[in-house]
């Protein structure tokens, strides 16, 4: 967001769009306008040749075979835990945990606190913004340990009130989880200042990186966060793969999360050692093709740059915002100071629902609902809304379709 | 825009405008709410039943025109009926709503709830229109919620 300072090289979208094979597809006879990438993004050639060529070419268990193929394999997936160390700049490779994605992230760190850390009378703080993945794992960890959730109250605009933060960090607090973007709102959340006032009071804060990892660069040493967690298929990666960035110091006190192979030192039937960082938390088989294509998804998105993505983003929600606010009858939801490209709103009293089945049909594909984050609904008094995302990929024109879109449900249900 | 008002058919339009028996019935004696937790949509439910017969029904809530305009027609059309007559109703508009598309289910008896048969060619929109009734369903046999996850 601090696009107008740098001015970064603008991005070439077309020949963006020319490698994402998927943007070129027709949707009920319509050319495909795709403004849902908060939900899940599209992927690039490079992420899909990558993977069509581990398994075609290299194929076969990692860490444990002595022929060729798993070397290879182990080569390409321990690669792409190198990859994912220097996408947000970690210190080593040890504290990169691959995981099926952020939810299963915030469990592994949940269950762990559940086991050490935790005890009745003790608080878990999130905030008003949390995705429902960052709330339950947080409500079992109470449920079985007596302590407490706390929640950060967010503003009209959709801006967290960082005074009540300050307020809700105590001694009783055992860990802070907050979004770095919120995906119904696209709210960026102040997390560096969020982990310096936790910090003071020596609470560790786990970072949910789901909404940021695709458009902002992520430095996990410059926040300082104690864990951070995102998914690869939101950044133009497989689904079933992410990652738990976690600090050394903080893995090395968790106890595993799974059992099985591949997280083991030594087995007997008396006693079993676990492996070092971070293979002690990979239990079983790893999702080896999806390590491999989010590896290219992170070399495609930092052969762009990250800061031009952001700047181009930022270019298309500034317009979004003037075109959406022009259309009588609109009410954005959402207006935080700093946001990353989402539009949630309302249109008169035409449901969601209805909004994303006409717009549908002129091939443009939007989420409705409660975006998994139903207290965000209900902290505006509304059941649902209508949510345009953007990628790298969007376009001008694609904002364009989606007001024109619009028109047409005001027309249906005027 | 022909197959969407295949799907928002005036009467459907207009019922989600103008929704009929809308609000709370006072002496109900069943009640059930619904709830379809992919979109939001959540209904209530009241019923006067006596002797086996649905003498009054009213429904409040919030959800798309589909649903709304859903509740609204049936409680138009399971009013003055038996609890029987009316499951039949929903066996039948529930084929209405996910028969394959050579089947013919016979508009004769669901009347005017058969502007709803646009919703076959929209398979994430048959609960939309079903959760009125599962609601229904529920109310009838003594229960307090529906989902339509758990149907």
């Amino acid at each position: 967001m601090t696009a107008a300072a740098t001015l970064p090289r603008p991005l070439d979208v077309a020949s963006i769009r020319g490698d994402f094979p998927i943007l070129s597809r027709k949707v009920h006879g319509r050319d495909l306008v795709y403004l849902d990438s908060a939900n899940t993004s599209q992927k690039p050639t490079a992420v899909l040749d990558a993977m069509d060529r581990y398994y075609r070419q290299s194929n076969a268990n990692i860490h444990r075979a002595t022929h060729l193929l798993s070397e290879e394999a182990t080569r390409a997936y321990e690669g792409a835990r190198e990859t994912a160390r220097r996408f947000v700049n970690a210190r080593s490779t040890r504290e990169i945990v691959f995981v099926r994605g952020t939810t299963e992230a915030i469990n592994l760190v949940a269950s762990g606190f559940t086991w050490k850390h935790v005890k009745e009378g003790d608080e878990i703080l999130v905030s008003g913004l949390e995705h429902h993945s960052n709330i339950v794992p947080w409500q079992i960890l109470c449920e079985r340990t007596g302590a407490a959730l706390r929640v950060i109250p967010i503003d009209d605009a959709g801006d967290l009130i960082l005074e009540e933060a300050e307020r809700l960090i105590s001694p009783r607090t055992r860990l802070v989880a907050v979004s770095h973007v919120s995906n119904a709102l696209g709210t960026i959340n102040p997390v560096r200042e969020i982990i310096r006032l936790a910090h003071a009071q020596g609470v560790p804060v786990l970072v949910d990186g789901a909404q940021a990892a695709p458009h902002l660069a992520i430095d996990v040493q410059d926040l300082d966060a104690d864990f951070y967690a995102f998914s690869g298929h939101k950044m133009c990666g497989p689904t079933g793969i992410g990652v738990l960035y976690g600090k050394e110091a903080w893995l090395e006190k968790l106890p595993p999360y799974q059992g099985g192979g591949d997280m083991i030192a030594s087995v007997t039937f008396e006693k079993t050692t676990y492996n070092a960082l971070p293979y002690r938390f990979e239990a079983g088989t790893a999702n080896i093709a999806g390590g491999v294509g989010l590896a290219a998804a992170m070399d495609y998105l930092l052969g762009v740059g990250l800061d031009r993505i952001a700047a181009h983003e930022h270019e298309l929600l500034v317009y979004g915002t003037e075109r959406l606010q022009a259309i009588s009858g609109v009410r954005l939801v959402g207006t935080a100071r700093q946001k990353a490209g989402v539009l949630s709103f309302l249109l008169g009293d035409v449901h969601p629902h209805d909004i994303g089945t006409v717009l549908d049909q002129e091939g443009i594909a939007i989420r409705t609902g409660q975006h998994c984050a139903q207290p965000v609904m209900d902290r505006y008094g509304i059941g649902a809304t209508a949510r345009a995302s953007f990628a790298l990929y969007n376009t001008r024109e694609d904002i364009d379709a989606l007001v024109r879109g619009l028109a047409k449900v005001q027309e249906l249900f005027s | 825009m022909s197959d969407l008002r295949e799907l928002y058919q005036e009467v459907i339009l207009h019922h989600n405008k103008s929704p009929r028996n809308f609000g709370t019935l006072e002496d109900a004696n069943r009640r059930a709410d619904g709830h379809n937790p992919l979109c939001g949509d959540r209904l209530s439910l009241g019923l006067k039943v006596v002797d086996g017969r649905i003498e009054d029904v009213r429904f409040s809530g919030s959800g798309c025109a589909i649903s709304k305009a859903s509740a609204s027609l049936m409680t138009e059309a399971v009013k003055g009926r038996k609890a029987e007559e009316a499951d039949a109703l929903f066996h039948r508009f529930h084929e209405l709503l996910t028969g394959p598309p050579d089947v013919k289910v016979d508009g004769k008896e669901l009347g005017k709830l058969a502007v709803f048969a646009g919703v076959r060619e929209f398979p994430v929109r048959v609960k939309c229109a079903t959760l009125a009734w599962h609601t229904l369903e529920a109310a009838l046999a003594g229960g307090e919620t529906a989902s339509t996850e758990t149907p």
